[in-house]
C-alpha cells in the first residue's frame, strides 16, 4: 500500500534555436530540393502521361500521347488478382513481422543495458549482405529435401506438400527481409518510454500484463503505425520474393509492371499498373494513419 | 517456470535475432561449396576455389566495380545535398515547409517498383540514354530523404547553446561552423554517407528498371539467379558483410571504449 | 574595488529603456537599469519573467526590440555576440563535447587570433583549481568541475561584464553551496563585474552585493538583500522572497508616526515610512519569523504597542533550529510563524489558542491591486487546495 511520487527529471528543455530567415535558407534547399522534383516527382506527371497513350497505329510497341483512360480498365480486369495478393501478402507479412519484432524491440528498449548499441547493429547487419542474396538463401532454407520443410511436413501442416514454390514460401521471404523496418520503428518509439512509468503503473496496481496493455502498448503505438507502414509499403511494392522463392501463381503486382515495362515494353499498361499500385497504397495509408490517430506521423 | 516467464522476452529476442543470421549463415557456408550441378542451392563438397579466384567467372567483378563507382558519386552528392537541405530545415525559416516535408517523406513511402517505373518513364519520354548516368541520378533521388532525416536527427539533437557559447567567446559566423557545428554533426553525416552507400550498393529494383545494359553487382546477381549464382558472388557479399560490419563494430568499440574510460575515471 | 585587470577600467553597465517582444508579447518591458562597475548584481525571478531575456540580449544572443545597452559610454546595443565585451557562463554549460578542458578555455583568445595561449589558460586553470584536468574531454569531470571550467572560458577573455545563466541549476544542493563561496570569492578576486541570473531567492540573497526582483518583465524592487527582504515594496516582493503573512485592511487613521489599518475587526500599527500603498484599501505583511507566539500567562506580558493577532495552532513542525507554526486566525486566514528553538521543551500544541503579536517596525503596508497571493508559487497553492480537500474527506468520512 504504498505510492511513490517518480521525481521529475531533467531540467528545461534548450529553448528552441532562432531560426533565421534569409536567402542562405532558400539557397540551402534548392539544390536538393529541385533534384527531387526533377526526379522524383516530374516522373510522376510523365508516368500518368505515358498511362494515357495510345499504340501507334502500325508500329507495334510505339506509343504517343493520348486520353486513353481505357488503359486502366484493361489493366485492372487483367491484372486485379495480382492486387489483390500483393495486399494481401503485404498484410500478413506486416502481422507477423510485427508480431516477431516487438518482443526483440522491447527487449533492446528496456532490458539490453549496454548491450543495446550492440544488439541494434546486428539488427541492422543483415542488411550489409545482399538483398537478393539473402532472399534467395532462403531457397536453400526451405528446400524441398530441408528440414523444415520434411518437419513441418511429418506433422501433415504443409497443404501442397512443400513450401517452396508457394505463397507461405513468398510471405515468408517479405516478413524477414522486412523485418528490420518493423524493429527499428518500434525501438525507436519504445525507448521513449519513461522506464518509471511502467513501474508507476505497476505502483498503480496494475499486473505486468495491464501495464503493458493500459501503458506500454500505447505509447508504442506511434512506432508500430511508423514501423507497419514502413514493413507494409515496400512489402506490396516487392517482386523479388514472388519471383525467387514463390511459383507462376504467387505473382504480386510488382512483377506484373515490371514484366511490362521491361520485357514486354508496353508502357501505357505498366505505367497503368504503378500509378493505381502508387494511388492505393496512398489511400490505405491515409485511411490507416486517420484510424490509428497518428497524423503528426508525417 | 518462474525463471522462464523472466526471460521469456531475452529468449525470444535472441532468436529472432539468430533467425535475421540465418541466411548470412546459409551465404557464408556456401561461399566454400562446389556446388554439385550448376545451382549452389543445397551443399556439396568443401572448396576454396571462390576465394582463390575470386574474379573467375566473367562478369562479376566488372559489375561489383560497377556498383562501387555508382555507389561512391551518389553517396558523395546525396550527403552533400541532403546536409543542406537538413541544415536549412532546422535552422532557416522559409515559406513551404509542408511541401519541402512532404517532397522529403514521399520517397521513403513510395515502392521502389513505382519510382523505378516513374523515372524511367521521364527518361523514356525525354529519349535519354540509360546507363551508368541514370542509374547514379536514381539512387541520389532515393538516398537524399535517408540523409535529411539522419543529419536533422543530429542537428536537433545538438545543444543550441553551444553555438550560442562560440558565439559568446568571439567566434564570428563562419568560425562557429568551422569549430562547433560542423565537427559536432560530422558524425551524423558520416553515419548518413555510410547508410547512403549500402542502400545504393545494395538497391536492384530502382537500378533494374533504369540501367538499360548496365550491370549492376545486384543486376548480375538477378541474372545469374536463372542459370546459376556462380560461388564467387557468395564470397563478395561474405566480403561486403564482414567489411560493413567491421566498420560499424569499430565505431560501437570507441565509443564503448570512451564510455568505460569515462567510468574509470 | 582595486583593479586587478592591469589598466583596463572597469565600467557600469547601463540599460536604458530595454524592451524585447515576442509578438505581442513583452518578454522585458522598458528596462532601466545600472549595474555599478564590480558589482556582483542577481537578477531574480520565476521562469518566464525576462531575467534571461535581459541577460541573452546583454549577451548580444538575442536583439532588442528597443532600448540600448551601453558599458560605460560606449554602445554595444548593434554589435553582434563575438564583438561584445561580455561573456556568459550558460545554464548546463554549454562546453564543447569534441574539445578538451584546455581547448575549451583557450576558445575565445584563439578565435581572437592570440597566438600563445599556454599560459593564460594555465593560470586561469590554477584559479579555479583544475590544473591537472586540462586534457580530459568535459564529459569526463564531475558537475562541479564542468562548472568551473564555465566560468574558466569565459573569465580568461577578461569581459567587462561576465554573465551567468542559473549557473548552478545542474548541481546538487550540497555543491550548490561550495560554489556560491566559490564563485563570490572568484568575483572579489578578480574584480569583473557579475549579472548572476537566477529564480533561487537563497542563491541571489547569498552572493549579490544588489539583487533586482523582476516580475512580468519589469524591475520590481532593487537594492541589497537584507533591505529587500525587511521591507518588500510590493506583494510580489513579498511573497517570492522568502514568505509573508499578509492580510487586507483599509487604512483608518494615525497614531504618532504610525498609520493605522484595520484589518478583520483588529488594528495594525505600521510606520509610515514602511506603507506603501496608494489608496485606502492597503494589505498589511509580516514576516513568519518576526512574530512571537504567546499562550496562557504569557499573554499578559505582550508588550502594549504590538501588533497582535489571536488564534489557534493547527499544526506544529519542528525542523531543528527552529520550529514552524501555523495558526488559524478568527477569519480563517492561517498564518506562519517560526521560532527558534531557544528553549527546549516550550512549545505550542494543537488546539492550543494563542496570541502572535509583534512590534510594528516589523510590520509592512503594501498596495492591494493585484491581490495578496502574486508571488507565491502557485504549486504550492495547489497543494494547499489538496490538502485541504483531502482533509475534508477524511473529516466527513
Amino acid at each position: 500500500m504504498v505510492a511513490v511520487v517518480p521525481a521529475r527529471g531533467g531540467q528545461a528543455a534548450p529553448q528552441q534555436v532562432a531560426q533565421r530567415s534569409s536567402r542562405t535558407g532558400y539557397l540551402l534547399l534548392f539544390p536538393g530540393l529541385a533534384w527531387l522534383a526533377v526526379f522524383f516527382a516530374i516522373p510522376f506527371v510523365t508516368l500518368f502521361l505515358t498511362s494515357l497513350q495510345q499504340p501507334i497505329p502500325g508500329k507495334s510497341g510505339k506509343y504517343q500521347f493520348g486520353l486513353e483512360f481505357g488503359n486502366y480498365a484493361t489493366a485492372l480486369s487483367e491484372y486485379w488478382e495480382l492486387y489483390l495478393r500483393s495486399f494481401v501478402y503485404a498484410g500478413i507479412a506486416t502481422v507477423l513481422a510485427l508480431a516477431i519484432a516487438y518482443p526483440l524491440a522491447y527487449f533492446i528498449a528496456f532490458r539490453a543495458g549496454q548491450w543495446r548499441s550492440l544488439m541494434l547493429v546486428l539488427v541492422i547487419a543483415p542488411s550489409f549482405a545482399s538483398f537478393l542474396l539473402r532472399t534467395y538463401a532462403w531457397k536453400t532454407i526451405l528446400a524441398d529435401e530441408g528440414w523444415i520443410t520434411s518437419t513441418l511436413n511429418a506433422l501433415h501442416l504443409l497443404p501442397e506438400g512443400r513450401i517452396l514454390n508457394t505463397g507461405i514460401a513468398v510471405v515468408a521471404g517479405l516478413t524477414y527481409n522486412f523485418l528490420p523496418f518493423m524493429i527499428l520503428p518500434l525501438y525507436a518509439a519504445l525507448e521513449k518510454i519513461d522506464p518509471r512509468l511502467i513501474e508507476a503503473a505497476g505502483d498503480l496496481y496494475a499486473s505486468p500484463q495491464t501495464a503493458f496493455r493500459k501503458v506500454t502498448w500505447p505509447l508504442s503505438l506511434p512506432g508500430v503505425v511508423a514501423g507497419t507502414l514502413l514493413t507494409f509499403i515496400p512489402a506490396a511494392g516487392d517482386y523479388i520474393n514472388a519471383a525467387l522463392l514463390g511459383s507462376t501463381g504467387n505473382r504480386m503486382i510488382g512483377n506484373a509492371i515490371q514484366i511490362n515495362f521491361i520485357q514486354f515494353r508496353d508502357y501505357p499498361t505498366a505505367s497503368a499498373l504503378s500509378f493505381m499500385l502508387m494511388a492505393a497504397i496512398l489511400v490505405l495509408v491515409f485511411t490507416y494513419i486517420r484510424r490509428a490517430g497518428t497524423e503528426d506521423l508525417l | 517456470m518462474r525463471w522462464l516467464r523472466k526471460r521469456l522476452v531475452g529468449i525470444i529476442a535472441v532468436l529472432v535475432l539468430v533467425y535475421l543470421f540465418i541466411p548470412i549463415a546459409v551465404i557464408m557456408v556456401l561461399s566454400f561449396n562446389n556446388p554439385a550441378g550448376k545451382y549452389n542451392l543445397s551443399w556439396n563438397e568443401f572448396s576454396l576455389a571462390a576465394w582463390t579466384n575470386i574474379c573467375g567467372v566473367p562478369g562479376v567483378c566488372s559489375s561489383f566495380v560497377t556498383s562501387i563507382e555508382i555507389g561512391i558519386i551518389s553517396t558523395i552528392f546525396a550527403t552533400i545535398l541532403g546536409t543542406m537541405i537538413s541544415f536549412a530545415l532546422v535552422r532557416y525559416r522559409f515559406r513551404g515547409r509542408s511541401t519541402t516535408n512532404l517532397l522529403i517523406f514521399l520517397p521513403m513511402a513510395t515502392p521502389e517498383v513505382v519510382m523505378g517505373a516513374s523515372l524511367l518513364a521521364l527518361f523514356l519520354n525525354l529519349r535519354f540514354p540509360l546507363g551508368q548516368l541514370t542509374v547514379t541520378i536514381a539512387h541520389i533521388m532515393f538516398i537524399i530523404s535517408f540523409v535529411v532525416v539522419t543529419v536533422k536527427a543530429r542537428l536537433q539533437g545538438m545543444d543550441p547553446r553551444l553555438e550560442e557559447a562560440a558565439r559568446d567567446l568571439y567566434a564570428n559566423p563562419r568560425a562557429v561552423f568551422r569549430y562547433v557545428t560542423f565537427p559536432l554533426v560530422l558524425p551524423g553525416i558520416l553515419g548518413a554517407a555510410l547508410l547512403g552507400f549500402s542502400l545504393s550498393f545494395d538497391d536492384f529494383i530502382i537500378s533494374f528498371f533504369n540501367a538499360g545494359t548496365l550491370v549492376t553487382f545486384p543486376i548480375y546477381i538477378w541474372g545469374a539467379a536463372q542459370r546459376g549464382i556462380p560461388v564467387q558472388v557468395n564470397a563478395l557479399a561474405t566480403i561486403v558483410f564482414l567489411v560493413a560490419l567491421v566498420i560499424v563494430l569499430s565505431g560501437q568499440l570507441l565509443s564503448y571504449r570512451r564510455r568505460k574510460a569515462l567510468e574509470a575515471r | 574595488m582595486a583593479d586587478q585587470q592591469g589598466d583596463r577600467n572597469v565600467e557600469d553597465l547601463h540599460l536604458q529603456s530595454l524592451t524585447k517582444k515576442f509578438g505581442d508579447v513583452a518578454a522585458v518591458d522598458d528596462l532601466t537599469l545600472t549595474i555599478p562597475a564590480g558589482s556582483f548584481f542577481a537578477l531574480l525571478g520565476a521562469s518566464g519573467c525576462g531575467k534571461t531575456t535581459t541577460l541573452r540580449m546583454v549577451a548580444g544572443l538575442e536583439d532588442p526590440t528597443a532600448g540600448t545597452i551601453r558599458i560605460g559610454d560606449k554602445d554595444i546595443t548593434g554589435l553582434r555576440a563575438f564583438e561584445r565585451p561580455v561573456n556568459t557562463v550558460f545554464q548546463s554549460y554549454a562546453l564543447f563535447p569534441h574539445l578538451d578542458i584546455f581547448e575549451n578555455v583557450a576558445f575565445g583568445l584563439r578565435r581572437r587570433g592570440i597566438k600563445d595561449v599556454t599560459t593564460q589558460v594555465e593560470q586561469i586553470l590554477d584559479l579555479v583549481e583544475l590544473g591537472p584536468m586540462a586534457r580530459r574531454k568535459p564529459t569526463q569531470l564531475s558537475g562541479g568541475q564542468q562548472q568551473r571550467v564555465a566560468v574558466a572560458r569565459a573569465l580568461i577573455n577578461k569581459p567587462d561584464v561576465l554573465l551567468l545563466d542559473e549557473p548552478l541549476g545542474a548541481l546538487d544542493l550540497k555543491l550548490r553551496r561550495q560554489m556560491q563561496i566559490e564563485l563570490k570569492r572568484i568575483q572579489v578576486d578578480v574584480g569583473t563585474t557579475f549579472v548572476h541570473v537566477t529564480h533561487d531567492q537563497e542563491e541571489a540573497m547569498t552572493m549579490a552585493d544588489t539583487v533586482a526582483v523582476m516580475n512580468k518583465g519589469r524591475i520590481e524592487q532593487m537594492g541589497h538583500p537584507a533591505d529587500i527582504y525587511e521591507l518588500p515594496r510590493t506583494v510580489f516582493v513579498a511573497n517570492f522572497l522568502g514568505q509573508s503573512n499578509l492580510f487586507d485592511g483599509r487604512r483608518s487613521g494615525m497614531s504618532g508616526d504610525d498609520i493605522l489599518v484595520d484589518s478583520h475587526g483588529l488594528t495594525f500599527a505600521i510606520p509610515s515610512d514602511r506603507f506603501f500603498a496608494e489608496g485606502e484599501d492597503a494589505i498589511v505583511g509580516v514576516r513568519p519569523e518576526k512574530i512571537h507566539i504567546a499562550d496562557g500567562a504569557d499573554v499578559d506580558t505582550v508588550p502594549e504597542n504590538h501588533n497582535r493577532v489571536p488564534g489557534r495552532v493547527t499544526d506544529v513542525s519542528y525542523t531543528g533550529v527552529s520550529t514552524q507554526y501555523l495558526v488559524e486566525a478568527a477569519w480563517g486566514q492561517e498564518l506562519g510563524v517560526f521560532e527558534q528553538n531557544v528553549v527546549v521543551g516550550d512549545r505550542c500544541d494543537v488546539g492550543d489558542r494563542v496570541v502572535l503579536h509583534w512590534s510594528p517596525s516589523h510590520t509592512f503596508g503594501l498596495d492591494p491591486s493585484g491581490g495578496s497571493t502574486v508571488g507565491v508559487d502557485t504549486e504550492v497553492l495547489a497543494l494547499g487546495a489538496l490538502n485541504a480537500r483531502l482533509l475534508g474527506d477524511s473529516a466527513g468520512a
